[in-house]
């Protein structure tokens, strides 16, 4: 190859002409303000912690948990939980736990929700002595017709649970209608849990 | 008192920005010395002002002044007096104060340091350094003021999260920020130099040792923060693909690719188009890094409290800065004069296959961090991107950066001779096959790890080539080795010892990866845990008590053929005031493999969960990371980063058009 030849061979690839460069010189301003605008539309999006349930619109998951003992309403022990009881009425499913300092503030807003009787409040007592359960209940009030023990945490996984307190409205069918994670405040109490308490009831209708 | 005097010297600060934004500019502009001065003066006023505010805030942790609202937020009147300092930037306003007084140190630094850059650029490096500067001045003050006042004052502070009670935030954000910010110098110079139209070799010599600096400091905070990490979470893990952890990962990746960019420009003036655009990227990449930690946008177990209101206010300053360099960029490529030419096979297309890679890797970090909001945003799916993504995308592009690394050094300038060099790595290339027979022997299997520790060898000993080559060890007497050895330049002694580092580190990672064992399982006191021939003899549990918690604390006695060598004791601490508690996992290393315990929960029947691990050659990571650091700095160290030849520079830059 002669020298020329060869010179022209090695040259480096970028491109010759600078107007065909600025064409590439745009190429990432245009880049970031895409990101930008995508950065500034998750912005508003919400809590990136908040994970939504993959259960919604299925059938809640198969359930039997036993009752927490020496446990007594109303004169009789209170019962377990399980699946098949789900059918026929909308059932508010509350994951708690005497160790979980929010239960204990959202324990007051369980009881007065418990006082509509068209739903079916029950309680997952999770990853908890049956001891300090008991106290809590007795503490804070008992607002559940039904608790099952979930002393492992198997069940929970099954519910697809990952934090304490999580409440579950499953609808008349059996399947879940909808998650809320985090506790019952004052806040959310009439403006999401009751609105899809309702939702839920009018569903099965 | 002192909390406003600290609030106002930095509103103060800001005053200063405003001006040093302006008027060396103008002076630049006019060739005006007395104005273009006034950068210098101001950049030294701007930090003294922004020290005084960070010792004002100190001085409130200090005496636990709970009256200051993030003092009552992150402190304790019984917390160790280390971490009453350092707790100071373990929250998002303090560490944004940390961030700013950093810049204020660099921007100093520049102004004091600068003697052979010509007047004009300095002036605008210094007015694009306040830019910087006075948009974080704003948004701390707007956003995020750390002396935000309490009225009536609390009498005891809600102390710092247990984790973060541990001498590690003492050093990991430090360093951390001064690799982030350091590569704001990179960022201004490469901005001035747009302004300015002047983009040549003596540029390049200016602005590495900055980059270098930079980079030092980077590595070191990125390697303590994964040791950290490490010895503090109970896992054994110490790199989690975390998105907070690749924002602190790809301004590395870029800076590795500037550093070398930098190296080409200085020497032959080419890859200019590469290396203004990565000064720009690796300083948009830390600011991108800032937004994602501090949004909320991203999960990550490192982000600070989240707030959406700041993260627009950081996304408008990531718009107008970054924005602002790439439509500079834009608009003045196109006069980027093309440099010198050269063959694929030299040592520029050796650095430029370097880039390539590095940039690669690092766009691959970028797209998997980033997936997760991109995807949500287009179809609503929630997914998390881990270490299997990265796993799969970045070693395959690590692989042949590794393998081209050892050829670097070796090849000419201009036009390389490939196969001389490859006659030169014979050492190299031995050192992999007994690497992977030793490995082969001791271990057996898998197959990938014995190759990667060939890799490991090759690299090791492929680094060291260069200085083989120009010492003549073993090919004369020594003394002629010993002198030549005196008389080579630092910046060879560096490169060797940078890249060994890499090597060192791979090691440490296939190691700890492919032959660790791990045993968890539940014990009772006089159990024996059998790991990888030691015996650790479970003994019991006892409670302690410290300055502000409470701790359980496991006993273990370690036994190796039958001898007790040493005792471990992991802990799990309670910290009352917040209610939250903290792993202190056991280390015991031998030579560099660890053996490292932590303790889970009690079981009610008795038993406690013991996780066990043998980490074979675990520490080499880190210790890569810090022969890294120490070859950087060998680097900076050289005689020619201090000796300029501006009179060079200026005929150069005046023969250079556009």
């Amino acid at each position: 190859m002669s020298d020329i030849a060869k010179n022209d061979a090695e040259k480096p690839a970028t491109p010759e002409a600078p107007r065909r460069r600025s064409w590439f010189a745009i190429l990432p301003l245009v880049a970031f303000l895409a990101l930008g605008a995508l950065f500034y539309f998750r912005l508003g999006a919400g809590d990136p912690n908040q994970l939504p349930s993959a259960l919604i619109g299925r059938p809640a998951p198969q359930t039997s948990l036993p009752p927490l003992e020496g446990l007594n309403a109303a004169g009789a022990n209170v019962p377990g939980i399980q699946s098949s009881d789900f059918n026929g009425s909308v059932t508010l499913v509350n994951v708690f736990a005497s160790w979980c300092i929010p239960c204990a503030e959202e324990a007051p807003l369980f009881v007065q929700l418990a006082k509509d009787k068209r739903v079916r409040v029950v309680g997952i007592n999770y990853k908890d002595a049956p001891d300090n359960a008991r106290r809590f209940l007795g503490r804070y009030g008992n607002p559940y017709q039904a608790v099952g023990v979930d002393a492992s945490g198997r069940t929970a996984i099954e519910w697809g649970v990952y934090g304490v307190p999580e409440t579950f409205i499953v609808g008349k069918d059996g399947k879940i209608a909808y998650k809320l994670v985090g506790p019952l405040t004052p806040d959310n109490i009439d403006s999401i849990m009751r609105v899809q308490i309702e939702k839920a009831l009018k569903a099965g209708a | 008192m002192i909390p406003e005097l600290g609030h106002y010297a930095l509103i103060l600060a800001l005053a200063i920005a405003l001006v040093q934004s302006v008027v060396p500019l103008v002076g630049a502009r006019s060739g005006d010395a007395v104005l273009m001065d006034v950068g210098t003066k101001a950049a030294f006023a701007q930090f003294l002002l922004v020290a005084f505010s960070f010792g004002c805030l100190t001085y409130s942790y200090v005496v636990s002044d709970f009256s200051v609202q993030t003092t009552f937020e992150n402190s304790h009147t019984m917390m160790p007096m280390i971490y009453k300092v350092t707790s100071l930037w373990g929250n998002h306003e303090g560490s944004m104060l940390l961030w700013v007084l950093i810049l204020t140190v660099f921007g100093a630094l520049v102004a004091a340091f600068s003697s052979n850059v010509p007047a004009s650029l300095k002036a605008t490096v210094l007015a694009v350094q306040s830019w910087i500067a006075g948009l974080f001045y704003l948004f701390i003050l707007i956003t995020s003021n750390p002396f935000a006042r309490l009225d009536p004052a609390p009498i005891q502070g809600r102390d710092l999260n247990p984790i973060l009670q541990d001498f590690g935030l003492a050093i990991h954000p430090p360093l951390l920020y001064i690799g982030y910010v350091g590569f704001s110098i990179s960022f201004s110079f490469a901005v001035a130099a747009l302004i300015e139209g002047r983009i040549d070799a003596a540029w390049a010599r200016w602005v590495r040792p900055w980059v270098l600096l930079a980079w030092i400091f980077l590595t070191l905070g990125i390697a303590m923060g994964s040791y950290w990490a490490y010895y503090t979470l109970g896992w054994g893990g110490w790199w989690y693909w975390d998105p907070v952890e690749n924002a602190s990962f790809m301004p590395w990746l870029a800076g590795t690719a500037l550093l070398h960019s930098a190296l080409v420009m200085e020497k032959r003036e080419a890859l200019k188009v590469w290396t203004i655009l990565l000064a720009i990227l690796t300083f948009s990449l830390s600011l991108i890094g800032t937004f994602i930690v501090r949004s909320g946008v991203l999960t990550s177990v490192h982000a600070f409290a989240s707030d959406p209101a700041r993260g627009v206010f950081i996304l408008f300053i990531l718009v107008l800065l970054i924005g602002g360099a790439l439509s500079l960029y834009s608009l003045r490529a196109s006069s980027l004069k093309q440099g010198g030419l050269f063959a694929p096979i030299s040592r520029e297309g050796a650095l430029v296959l370097n880039n390539l890679l590095l940039s690669t890797a690092c766009a691959t970090v970028f797209v998997g961090t980033l997936y997760p909001i991109a995807l949500e945003a287009l179809t609503g799916a929630k997914i998390s991107v881990g270490a299997p993504f990265f796993n799969a995308t970045f070693a395959p592009l690590f692989v042949p950066l590794l393998l081209a690394m050892p050829f670097g050094p070796l090849l000419a300038w201009k036009r390389g001779d490939l196969k001389g060099a490859t006659q030169r790595l014979t050492f190299a290339f031995v050192a992999a096959v007994i690497g992977f027979v030793v490995a082969f022997a001791i271990a057996g299997q898998p197959v990938v790890a014995l190759l990667a520790i060939g890799l490991a060898a090759y690299v090791i000993v492929g680094a060291s080539a260069e200085f083989l080559e120009r010492t003549a060890l073993f090919r004369g007497p020594l003394g002629v080795s010993l002198n030549r050895a005196k008389g080579l330049p630092r910046s060879t002694w560096g490169t060797m010892f940078a890249h060994l580092g890499l090597g060192v580190t791979l090691l440490g990672i296939v190691c700890e990866s492919a032959w660790g064992v791990e045993k968890i399982g539940a014990f009772r006191p006089g159990d024996d845990i059998p790991v990888a021939g030691y015996e650790l003899k479970f003994e019991g549990i006892s409670m302690r008590a410290g300055p502000n918690y409470q701790e359980q604390v496991g006993t273990l006695e370690v036994f190796l053929g039958g001898r007790s060598i040493a005792v471990m004791e992991p802990s799990k601490r309670a910290f009352a005031a917040r209610g939250m508690g903290s792993t202190q996992s056991a280390l015991l290393s031998r030579g560099v493999t660890q053996l490292y315990v932590a303790l889970g929960d009690s079981n009610p029947d008795g038993t406690t969960t013991i996780r066990a691990y043998y980490k074979p050659l675990v520490l080499l990571i880190w210790i890569g990371g810090l022969v890294m650091a120490f070859g950087g700095a060998l680097s900076l160290s050289d005689r020619r980063l201090r000796v300029g030849s501006p009179k060079l520079a200026k005929n150069r830059a005046a023969a250079q058009t556009g």
